[in-house]
């Protein structure tokens, strides 16, 4: 089967296309304002190079890096409602509460707090205040924001609160985008409630971008249906991805781990990412990114997610070098703009990729221009930057033995072809593509969420890893390539028969002979 | 010669969260919620003295307060100064005296932030003690219950304001008993106010110096993470403790039953451990460790997992499928290992039919 992989970063937005274990087409583009019209360019490029019949491609992968910059960068998120069922409980720690203040100040909106809400053991902590719920609506509709975010005391034992106030809602102001938290999260509620009010202020940008990639490939004859990378490594359907964005936060680092360890054939290596404005460094681990532990924090916010254990510094590409001090690297990167502000492209700025060019490298633009730089200035800007590469590896290495290094990314002629406790360091064919690349080969997943009764624990699981790893296949995975990447059992003691509710998610490689 | 009164700073307040956490071993709820609302009274321009228990007169009167439940409570409930801070002025008021300071329950977790919380909303300062020395999940496994020190009165209240005074009990596993059922009707947490101490008692009887000592695990791990280092090991080497494991969970059994969280842990051995399984019952906190079926250490030795790249510890209520896990051991109060010690807080206290072998070496101890 043919898929198209698509990387919409910051800086470049890349397109390939993958054949089974083979790369067929890999083009990069500049992103734009519009990420639209970026993949546009793209995909018209990939299919005039390729000579492909759009027709035959069977699954396109996006993943995005959009989502989380929105939050990094605090822009395009949107001012939301916050409603947190559960008073007596929680009362002085209230939503937002360990926000940044930059990003609580453009994202909060009307904030309440109202009564209701599950004990742990199943039964009310306090009625439902249904009226306190009415007047909030009320508020929320004067108010006119587009999105509210909803968490209430246990909602994952017991989201009764959550679906009155949901309905109450609907009711006041129709149309109203609405996320619930036990959708989204497990036990402890504020990162849990963090989650779900991170989600409900990108809402509206998911849905405008979800639709600039629609379009985009309504227009160049693609007939596949349309996937967006997760955080995990799997994909998901564009329209249900777009209700739940922040399950799209770690897919850029993701992406390029596993197009790494795809590109290479190794399963367990570093690998550092090396983009226009940052580099990534990350650890593969039986050729899944190694997850980083507690208490993952985007843009500030501390959330309860799984993401892959990355390091970004501040050197890329289009990293900005001080011309008078070879020691003074970054962190201020001229981005998109590379084409323009680099020596070697005419500009006036000296970056990362004109000493390379200069030091013969690599051969981009004007060489021209660069002829003048001091030989000893170059390499000394060079080393520096080596340093700081072989600092972050070292800083995220974990074994003693010499481990190989992959090189991936725009800007990876930057990394040096030897360092301490790396035994190579490996460069592989489309390396400036490896996001593109993981993201054409995300895999899929199955997942159970149901109660069992009558039974004992170890019957329960076993149960529902069967019908996970049945799903998992049935969505197009390779029965020998599942893998369980979570796992919660919780005793519901409040309902008899010794009830449990048990989570499992299966993940598994993509059948290469499958349509998705 | 007692040290002089140390006035908390907001930097004392992270570091102190930091290492509460790990002296929880495992149990005693996550210090981050009670951070989070001191960092508002701090904030606020509130703030506490922390005094050497050497320094207060005999017969002064100190109160003793934590929340009690299940930790997993806690997660969704959070905590609430201004509630364990009235159960202090109900005591007051139930025994006529005023409290002279407010002194930790237990240092371990969540619950040994709970007088900084109540000393920064009524003024009174913490004494640097505490009655475990770490966390347990039972009010007779401290170290007043074990120097038979009575274990009455005794006030509790719940978020929704229900309130209850214990006035007497025969002993502390009595009063135990009884507040344990009133902990579970109300949703698995309450704050109390326990038996209140004399000066002489918290000189006598308590762990001493056990906010410094949380202090000074948390500057640890602050400084290695500054450095790039293993918080792991600066831990351990702070506290002369002990590397026991190091891998990766991969199984969780949890259950909550009786106001407290049951269950098991089962770790499968990274890097120099790898091939072994690890597994750690718990009761609230972690009791006993098995390395390969073989019982490898056990309470009241302190067990602790730490987040084996941050540093940070994790709790019974909070670890999870496929975490990276360093399982450490750090010795413990002497008071708890002697031989009336061990009959409150050794295995056998937890239902294991096990005699206690510390893991450390006599010398150390």
């Amino acid at each position: 089967m043919i898929r198209l992989g698509i990387d919409v970063g910051g800086t470049n937005t890349d397109a390939v296309l993958v054949d089974g274990k083979s790369v067929l087409h890999a083009v990069k583009t500049a992103t734009t304002r519009e990420v639209g019209d970026g993949i546009v360019t793209a995909l018209e490029r990939l299919i005039r190079a390729s000579a492909i019949d759009p027709a035959r491609i069977d699954a396109v992968m996006i993943g995005t890096t959009h989502f989380t910059n929105a939050v990094v960068q605090r822009r395009h998120v949107a001012r939301i409602a916050a409603v947190r069922i559960g008073l007596p409980a929680a009362a002085t720690l209230p939503p937002f509460v360990d926000w940044p203040a930059d990003l609580r100040s453009l994202v909060q909106g009307p904030t309440f707090m109202i009564r209701g809400g599950h004990e742990l053991d199943g039964l009310p902590i306090a009625p439902f205040d249904r009226e306190a719920m009415k007047e909030a609506a009320a508020k929320i509709r004067d108010a006119g924001v587009e999105a509210v975010g909803i968490a209430s005391v246990f909602s994952p034992l017991n989201y009764e609160s959550e679906q009155e106030a949901a309905e109450i809602l609907s009711t006041v102001v129709p149309g109203i985008s609405i996320t619930l938290s036990h959708e989204l999260g497990r036990i402890g509620l504020l990162a849990r409630e963090n989650v779900t009010l991170l989600n409900a202020a990108l809402v509206g940008l998911a849905n405008r971008t979800a639709e600039g990639f629609i379009q985009a490939l309504g227009g160049s004859g693609i007939k596949a249906p349309l996937y967006i990378t997760q955080n995990d490594g799997t994909v998901s359907l564009a329209d249900q991805a777009a209700r739940f964005p922040v399950h799209c936060f770690a897919s850029g680092p993701t992406n390029s781990l596993r197009g790494a360890a795809f590109l290479s054939g190794l399963k367990d290596a570093m690998v550092v990412d090396v983009g226009g404005t940052t580099s990534d460094v990350g650890c593969l681990r039986n050729g899944f990114p190694r997850e980083a532990n507690n208490n993952v924090e985007i843009g500030g916010v501390r959330t309860a997610f799984r993401m892959p254990d990355l390091l970004s510094i501040g050197l890329g590409g289009g990293t900005l070098i001080d011309p008078t001090d070879p020691n003074k690297i970054g962190p201020v990167s001229v981005g998109y703009q590379l084409a323009e502000r680099a020596l070697v492209f005419g500009g006036s700025e000296l970056t990362g990729t004109d000493v390379a060019v200069a030091a013969g490298l690599i051969d981009l633009g004007d060489k021209g221009r660069v002829a003048s730089l001091d030989k000893r200035f170059v390499a000394a800007a060079l080393a520096s930057c080596h340093a700081m590469l072989a600092e972050a590896v070292d800083r995220m290495k974990t074994e003693a033995g010499d481990v190989p290094l992959v090189a991936v990314g725009g800007g990876c002629f930057l990394v040096p072809e030897a360092m301490e406790g790396v035994s190579e360091v490996v460069h592989v064919p489309h390396q400036g593509v490896a996001n593109a690349v993981g993201a054409a080969i995300a895999q899929v997943s199955g997942e159970v969420d149901q109660i069992f009764q009558s039974m004992k624990r170890e019957e329960a699981l076993e149960r529902a890893h069967h019908i996970a790893s049945e799903r998992a296949v049935r969505a197009g995975a390779v029965p020998a390539s599942l893998t369980v990447v979570d796992q919660e059992d919780i005793p519901l003691s409040y309902l008899p028969f010794n009830s449990l509710r048990v989570r499992v998610r299966v993940v598994g490689d993509i059948a290469s002979n499958t349509r998705v | 010669m007692p040290a002089p009164p140390k006035r908390i700073t907001m930097d004392d307040l992270e570091a102190f969260a930091i290492g509460a956490w790990i002296l929880g071993t495992g149990g005693g709820g996550d210090p981050y919620f009670s951070l989070l609302e001191a960092r508002q009274h701090w904030g606020a321009g509130k703030s506490v003295d922390l005094i050497d228990p050497l320094s207060l007169d005999d017969d002064d009167a100190i109160a003793c307060i934590g929340q009690m439940g299940a930790p997993i409570a806690m997660q969704e409930k959070m905590v609430d100064g201004p509630l364990i801070a009235r159960t202090i002025t109900m005591m007051e008021e139930h025994i006529g005296r005023k409290f002279k300071a407010i002194m930790m329950w237990e240092v371990g977790g969540n619950n040994g932030f709970q007088p900084f919380l109540a000393g920064a909303l009524l003024g009174l300062p913490v004494v640097d003690c505490d009655a475990m020395g770490r966390a347990f999940p039972r009010a007779d496994m401290t170290t007043f219950a074990i120097r038979d020190l009575p274990a009455y009165p005794w006030t509790m209240i719940d978020i929704r304001d229900n309130s209850v005074i214990l006035t007497s009990a025969v002993d502390w596993t009595w009063m135990e008993q009884m507040t344990r059922k009133v902990c579970t009707v109300w949703g698995s947490l309450a704050a109390t106010c326990k038996a209140p101490r004399t000066g002489r008692d918290a000189k006598d009887s308590a762990c001493l110096h056990t906010a410094t000592k949380a202090l000074r695990i948390g500057h640890a791990v602050q400084a290695a993470r500054r450095s790039h280092t293993d918080p792991v090991e600066a831990v351990v080497k702070s506290e002369h403790g002990l590397l026991v494991f190091r891998g990766k969970v991969t199984d969780v059994l949890r259950r909550a039953a009786e106001g407290w969280l049951r269950g098991t842990v089962v770790i499968e051995g990274l890097d120099e451990h790898r091939g072994a399984t690890f597994r750690v019952d718990f009761q609230n906190e972690w009791s006993i460790g098995w390395l390969n079926d073989e019982v490898r250490v056990t309470v009241p030795d302190l067990i602790c997992l730490m987040d084996t790249v941050s540093g940070e510890a994790v709790g019974t209520e909070t670890v999870r499928y496929g975490q990276r896990v360093s399982v450490i051991a750090l010795p413990a109060p002497a008071i708890l290992m002697s031989p009336k010690g061990l009959k409150h807080v050794g295995p056998r206290a937890f239902g294991y039919d096990i005699d206690f072998k510390s893991i450390f070496p006599e010398s150390v101890r």
